[in-house]
Formats: C-alpha cells, sequence, structure tokens
C-alpha cells in the first residue's frame, strides 16, 4: 500500500518538474538569463583561481561565443552536438512525464548505435533509399528493444527501473567491447576494437556542403526536429500520450480509470529507448562513421541533465539540447585558441542546470531583477 | 490506496493477489535454478577433467591450510544434481517459502562449480580472490552505505558518485600536501560538503533532489577534470599523496583464509566494516536513528512530535556525504595515490545499485557491495586461467546475476515512504 503511496508521491514531484503550474514570464526567461550569466561568472572565477589571467579568461569566453554561433561553421557545429542530446533528451523526458526515471540512455544509445553500424556496413549494394532507414531503423528498434527489457521487468516484477537500468547501462558497455572484436564487425587488419567503416549509402548526408564543404552538420537535425514534433504530437494530442501523462501524474487513477499500467510502462520505455537509439544511430551514421569503445562519450548521461532543463516538454529539450550543444561546440574552441581546458564547460553546465532548477537560490541571490521579493511558493 | 472502492470483496483481494505473486516468483525461482542445473550438466560438468586446486594459504603462513583439491567433473555433476533438486523443490507444496534460500544457495552452487570448471587441471589462490573482493567491494558498499543513511532521512541521494569522486580528488590533493591523514581528514570534510550543498539544495531551496544529485555529480566531474588537466599537469608534486599500506591485526590476522581477507587490509577496509556496523546499530537501535528513520517515513507525524525534520535532514545528508567522502578517499589513497579524470568509473552508481539491492539498509548494502566486488575480482582472476568464456561476459554476469535477484527476488523493495519528497514545515 504505502509502496503506491510512495509512487504516487514520486510522481507527483516528477510532474511537478515536469509541468509547471504556470508559465511565468519570470521563470521562464528571468531565471534562465541569470543562470546562464552566474555560471559565466563563477566560471571566470575558476578560471581565476587555477591562475588563468584575465585577458586568457577575456578570450576564452570570446572565442566560447565564437565557436558556438560565431560563424556558420560554429552554428553547423553547435547544431550537430545537439541533434544526439536532443534525441536521447526526449526519450528521458517522455519517462519521467510517465514518471519513470530511465538512468539508461546510455546503454540503449549504445546498443543503438552497434545496431546503426552494423546495418550501415553489412549490406553493400543497397541504394541509399532503403539502406539509410533501414540502418536508422535497426538503430531505434535495437534501442526499444534494450529499453523494453527494463520496461518489462519494471512493468512484470516491480523491480526498480533505475536499478535495472543501470545494470543494463553496464552490460551494454561490455556488449559492444565484445561485439567490436567479432571477426565480422571488427575492421579488418586492426587489432584494437574499432568497427568497420559505415558505408556511404547509409550516412546521414551532410546537408550545408553546398554552402561550404566544411560544414558536418547532417541530414540528423532534420531527423531530430521531426522526432520533436512527434514527441509533441504524441505526448500532447493522443490518447497514449495522455495515458503517459496521467499514469506519471497519478498511477492508481490512471489504474482506475482502466488504464494498463504495466504496458504503458513497457510502451514508454520503448519508445524512450528509440529515441536513445536513434542518438546512438545519429551519432555513428552522421558524425563517426565507425564504432569503438564508449562511442556514446556520455551523450545519455548529459542528456538526462538536458531532460531536467527542458523541463520534460519537447520544446524545452530542444532549447536546453541547443544550449548544451553551443556550449559543447563553443568549449572546443575554447579549448584550442584559448587553451582553457574543455572540462570548465562541464562546470558551467553544471551550474546553469543548479539556477534554473533552483528559482529560489537565483531569487536569493538577485533579489533585484524581480517584481515580488524571494519567498518560499505556498503549496 | 484508500483511494481502493468499498465493495465487500476488496478485503480477500490484495490476499490473494500476493499469494499470485509469491508463487510465481517461485515458479520462476524453480525454472532458473533448472536452468543452472542444465548449464552446470551440459557445460562445466561434461567439459571438466582432472582436478582443480583451490590455494588456501601461502606456503611461508604461520598457519598454513592445505590446498583444496577438487576432483572437477564428479563435483559439478553433484552441483547440477543438487541444482536441479533445489529447483524441483520450488515446484512442490509450499516450496515458496524456500525461494530466497533457495536462489542464493543456488547460485551460490553454481558460481562454485563454475570455479571448479575454470580450474580444472590448475591451480588458483582462492584466498587472494576473496582478498580482492573485499578491496573492491569497500567504494561500492561506502556509496550504498551513504545512500541509505540520506534515502532513510528521505533525501534521494544521485549525488554519491559526485561525491565520491570529490572526496578521491581531494584525498589525492591535500594528501600530497599534508600526507596521508591530512588527505583523508580532507576528503571527509569535502564529502561532507557536498552532502550539506545536497542537503541545502532540497531542503532550503527544495530543488528536485534528482537534479540536484545531477548537478553535484556534474559539478563535482567539472571541477576535478578541469583541475586535473589545466593545473596537475604542469605540477605534478600536487597529485603524488602517500598510499595506507595495510595493517595487520596480531593474531586474527594470522588465521588462515579469514586472516588475509579480513584482518590484513588497510584502513579503508576496517573502516568500512566499522561504519556499516557503526550506522546499522545508529539507525536501529538508536533514538536518533529512530527519529530519522521516522523522517523518512512520514515527515509530517515527525514534525507533529517535535522532531525537527529540516534539522535532521541536514544532519543525516552530510554524514552521508562524509560516509561517501571517505570512500572516495580509498581510490586515491587506498589504492593507487594519484587522482585521474573520472576515476570512480561509475562506481557511485553501482553503490546506490548496492543500496537498493540491499533492500535500503546497511548490511544489505554491504553484502550487495561484496557481490559485486567478488565479480570484479573473478573476472580480473579468470583473465588468467585463460577460460573459452569471454572476459566481457564473466565481466557482464554480476549485472545479469542482479537483475534476476531484483527481479526474481527483492522484487517490490520498499523505499522509505517519503523518499523523494520534499516536506514543506505548515
Amino acid at each position: 500500500m504505502s509502496e503506491q503511496e510512495t509512487e504516487a508521491g514520486l510522481a507527483e514531484s516528477l510532474l511537478r518538474r515536469a509541468a509547471p503550474d504556470r508559465a511565468e514570464f519570470e521563470d521562464l526567461v528571468i531565471v534562465p538569463i541569470f543562470a546562464v550569466v552566474v555560471a559565466l561568472i563563477l566560471g571566470a572565477l575558476t578560471m581565476l583561481a587555477t591562475n588563468v589571467d584575465l585577458p586568457t579568461i577575456g578570450k576564452s569566453y570570446l572565442a566560447l561565443v565564437q565557436g558556438s554561433v560565431g560563424s556558420l561553421n560554429a552554428l553547423s557545429e553547435t547544431l550537430t552536438a545537439a541533434a544526439p542530446l536532443t534525441l536521447a533528451g526526449l526519450g528521458i523526458a517522455l519517462g519521467f512525464r510517465a514518471g519513470l526515471f530511465n538512468i539508461g540512455a546510455e546503454g540503449q544509445l549504445l546498443v543503438g548505435g552497434m545496431a546503426a553500424v552494423i546495418t550501415g556496413f553489412s549490406f553493400p549494394g543497397l541504394p541509399m533509399a532503403i539502406h539509410l532507414p533501414l540502418a536508422l531503423l535497426a538503430g531505434a528498434v535495437a534501442g526499444g528493444l534494450y529499453a523494453g527489457i527494463a520496461g518489462w521487468l519494471r512493468a512484470a516484477t516491480g523491480a526498480h527501473e533505475v536499478i535495472l537500468t543501470i545494470m543494463l547501462n553496464l552490460i551494454a558497455f561490455r556488449l559492444v567491447d565484445y561485439m567490436l572484436r567479432l571477426p565480422w564487425v571488427q575492421r579488418e587488419g586492426r587489432a584494437d576494437p574499432i568497427s568497420r567503416s559505415v558505408l556511404t549509402s547509409a550516412e546521414l548526408p551532410r546537408i550545408f556542403t553546398w554552402l561550404d564543404p566544411n560544414l558536418r552538420l547532417h541530414l540528423g537535425i532534420v531527423l531530430t526536429l521531426a522526432a520533436v514534433l512527434l514527441v509533441h504530437w504524441v505526448l500532447f494530442r493522443t490518447k497514449l500520450g495522455f495515458e503517459f501523462r496521467a499514469s506519471g501524474a497519478g498511477p492508481d487513477a490512471a489504474r482506475y480509470a482502466g488504464m494498463r499500467a504495466g504496458l504503458l510502462i513497457v510502451i514508454v520505455m520503448a519508445f524512450a529507448g528509440a529515441l536513445a537509439g536513434l542518438a546512438g544511430a545519429n551519432q555513428v551514421l552522421g558524425v563517426l562513421g565507425r564504432a569503438t569503445p564508449g562511442f556514446s562519450s556520455g551523450i545519455g548521461f548529459d542528456a538526462i541533465a538536458v531532460a531536467l532543463l527542458g523541463r520534460s516538454h519537447p520544446w524545452g529539450v530542444l532549447a536546453a539540447g541547443l544550449l548544451f550543444g553551443a556550449l559543447e561546440a563553443g568549449g572546443r574552441q575554447m579549448q584550442v585558441s584559448a587553451g582553457v581546458s574543455l572540462d570548465l564547460i562541464g562546470i558551467i553546465q553544471a551550474l546553469i542546470i543548479a539556477f534554473i532548477a533552483a528559482p529560489l537560490l537565483v531569487r536569493a541571490i538577485f533579489p533585484w531583477g524581480f517584481r515580488r521579493a524571494a519567498k518560499a511558493p505556498k503549496e | 490506496m484508500t483511494a481502493m472502492p468499498d465493495t465487500p470483496d476488496t478485503p480477500a483481494r490484495p490476499a490473494r493477489r500476493l499469494d499470485t505473486a509469491k508463487l510465481r516468483q517461485a515458479r520462476v525461482a524453480g525454472w532458473v535454478l533448472m536452468g543452472l542445473a542444465v548449464m552446470v550438466a551440459l557445460v562445466f560438468a561434461r567439459d571438466s577433467a582432472g582436478t582443480a586446486v583451490f590455494r588456501l594459504s601461502r606456503p611461508n603462513d604461520p598457519l598454513a591450510l592445505p590446498d583444496l583439491v577438487v576432483a572437477a567433473a564428479p563435483y559439478n555433476y553433484f552441483a547440477a544434481a543438487l541444482l536441479a533438486f533445489l529447483g524441483a523443490r520450488q515446484f512442490m507444496r509450499g516450496g515458496m517459502r524456500w525461494t530466497s534460500l533457495s536462489l542464493g544457495l543456488g547460485l551460490f552452487i553454481a558460481v562454485t562449480a563454475f570455479l571448479v570448471w575454470a580450474t580444472a587441471g590448475k591451480a588458483f589462490s582462492l584466498t587472494g580472490m576473496l582478498q580482492a573482493t573485499v578491496v573492491r567491494a569497500v567504494p561500492i558498499a561506502l556509496g550504498g552505505l551513504a545512500g541509505v543513511l540520506s534515502e532513510r532521512v528521505a533525501v534521494v541521494n544521485i549525488a554519491i558518485e559526485g561525491m565520491l569522486l570529490a572526496g578521491a580528488f581531494t584525498g589525492a590533493l591535500i594528501g600530497s600536501l599534508l600526507g596521508g591523514w591530512g588527505g583523508l581528514a580532507a576528503a571527509v570534510a569535502m564529502g561532507g560538503v557536498f552532502g550539506f550543498i545536497l542537503a541545502a539544495l532540497v531542503v532550503t531551496y527544495r530543488v528536485d533532489q534528482i537534479i540536484a544529485g545531477v548537478v553535484i555529480n556534474l559539478f563535482v566531474l567539472g571541477v576535478t577534470s578541469y583541475v586535473s588537466s589545466q593545473v596537475y599537469q604542469e605540477h605534478r608534486f600536487l597529485n603524488n599523496a602517500p598510499v595506507f599500506a595495510p595493517v595487520k591485526i596480531p593474531l586474527l590476522g594470522d588465521l588462515p583464509v579469514i586472516g588475509p581477507v579480513l584482518f590484513n587490509q588497510n584502513l579503508f577496509v576496517y573502516g568500512a566494516m566499522v561504519m556499516v556496523a557503526v550506522a546499522t546499530y545508529y539507525l536501529f537501535h538508536t533514538r536518533y536513528g529512530l527519529r530519522a528513520r521516522a523522517v523518512g517515513e512520514h515527515p509530517r507525524a515527525a514534525d507533529t512530535l517535535g522532531i525537527n525534520v529540516y534539522r535532521t535532514r541536514y544532519i543525516n545528508v552530510t554524514i552521508a556525504g562524509m560516509v561517501a567522502g571517505f570512500g572516495g578517499a580509498w581510490f586515491t589513497l587506498g589504492s593507487v595515490g594519484r587522482f585521474d579524470e573520472n576515476m570512480t568509473g561509475g562506481r557511485g552508481y553501482i553503490g546506490l545499485a548496492a543500496m537498493i539491492f540491499g533492500r535500503w539498509h546497511p548490511v544489505g548494502a554491504l553484502a550487495a557491495a561484496l557481490v559485486f566486488g567478488f565479480a570484479d575480482s573473478l573476472q580480473q582472476k579468470l583473465a588468467l586461467l585463460q577460460t573459452p568464456i569471454p572476459s566481457e561476459f564473466l565481466a557482464m554476469a554480476p549485472y545479469i546475476a542482479t537483475i534476476v535477484l531484483v527481479a526474481g527476488l527483492v522484487g517490490r523493495a520498499r523505499p522509505p515512504a517519503a523518499d523523494g519528497q520534499p516536506y514543506i514545515k505548515e
């Protein structure tokens, strides 16, 4: 009994995070701006504390801006980095909406990426119109099935999805390491674990090479936008989406209303896994062209932050994904031209999330700029 | 839930549902055991030739035990028969009473059968592996314990990973400057600081607990990676801390097998054992522990009775952070003396799993951590024996076993009732 109460409580807190009662202008615009500014100031203080001089700090922030939005190439890099974060973040957001905490995006991304790579190099001679969709589909299906395991176990046995997805992540890492050494996956003549290259017919084509042949932005960004629209449509315009949100908001109420809670959990997890798998496919088919151990490079974990930052709303997730992509791309430029480690970006990202998630904290630091004085919201 | 419709048949329904669930669990366990029996008989027993030699002590130990010599094939057929019996027992009347015990015993038998098969015709130091098991379990157990302490006051602690990493980093930095004890104290203090920050974020600023945890993890990873790539590259002396050597406890340390495994270890192993004992006593046998648990189960009731909910949460989460900081110091001061980027490598998340697996109990978390540590060391040692199984699958085995156990056994383990909810005083 009390376990259900706990679930209801958890769902309630998830819902509060997912759907703020009133979309206040202050919370949606002023707080994020303050968050970014304060995070950048604190980042500068961190640099000062580690003996970076002031001109270099100025140079590195200039590089951060130039590297993320300063040129056509920078914009292309930002969007390229944003696509997988947004895709995986959408999956996690979907889970939050339904009251599930899916830490497993990293594993689903790896499994999906592997499936896409294998499909991508296995069928020489297929025309692109068939091969590319097939590889993407393979990624989505593999990610969906892999997450479906967690969903099914959760629904059938009540095992905690957090522990299940953590374990599946760890398993996926080993599985990829193992597969990369299989003779029919490993690249010919190589001793290190690396897969064969994806054939051109399965690559996500770059879409702006007619402007500048160096632009890396590929079709994955269109896929990402389509996914945002799809998730928005499913979540807010279909019966299934209503059931997701209802079972997240009140599992008991949803059950008494005749919704099949177990089935919904499986569907949500599979859907989320498919999106994460698509993010993996997006990486290997659009950016890397092959798979190596740990090719997910933490995208699945960053996506948790993206989903939280986007308040589990499809458009919010897209905005958060773009912000993180910009920081990623700008950070690389910063490392190259100012010699400041890329890891600084991690600090800035963490601070931005902290301030956005804690409007009370921002109001306490900056009492001006808000109409009302800082005060606790009444329940 | 209270919303249950008030029809006459409701009292009977939950009981029946519970029964079928247990029955099904018993059945599933039965099938798992049968499957293990078949695997042991067909794969391990048929393929085992000769004898397996397990070394229990080194030649110059004061109380040397003779080597344990097992005839491989007979033992494995015996193990398969035993597993089949345990599996069949699950389908008989009353079998469900023994589900947990049978499954635990069955997995243990299967592991021994596997070891015998892998060692057949060779020799293998059992004591060495068990020693490594305990060492590798330490950070996971301490992470799990930190999780237990904070979730018992209803604060979900995803930040264990970050706290471990902060402890490891601080231990290496201060340890290099002030020596081992200074480093350890600083690591514990730094863990406490992040515990306090987590408490401040979730209790005072009412940030969502999972977000707060993710933020701390990201922040610590960012800061430690940034400093190690920005500063340590030039100033290597800042990242060269002394390592705590194993301390042998007189007499007990000379016991065969148990001595080297439990009583000839470094500070961190003893510390972890003591902390688990103290935490168990604190949570379940003192009035402060009772108050803490009350805050975790029903904060409003606790508040009504005059317990300061906020202060209790602050104190317990800070202590949890200190425990995790101590566990983090293991990575640097307890093993290599040097900090590497992201060196905890997800051990905090495994600690979280150990906590859930151990049903929110310190001893349970320790036991679960030992299972993970055993698998970790088994995988490492078996690489030397060159089994035909790819090492990746051995590395996966503990996680698959965890999934099976969590799904089949622990099932709906019950977290503290108010877990994850902020409390707002009226």
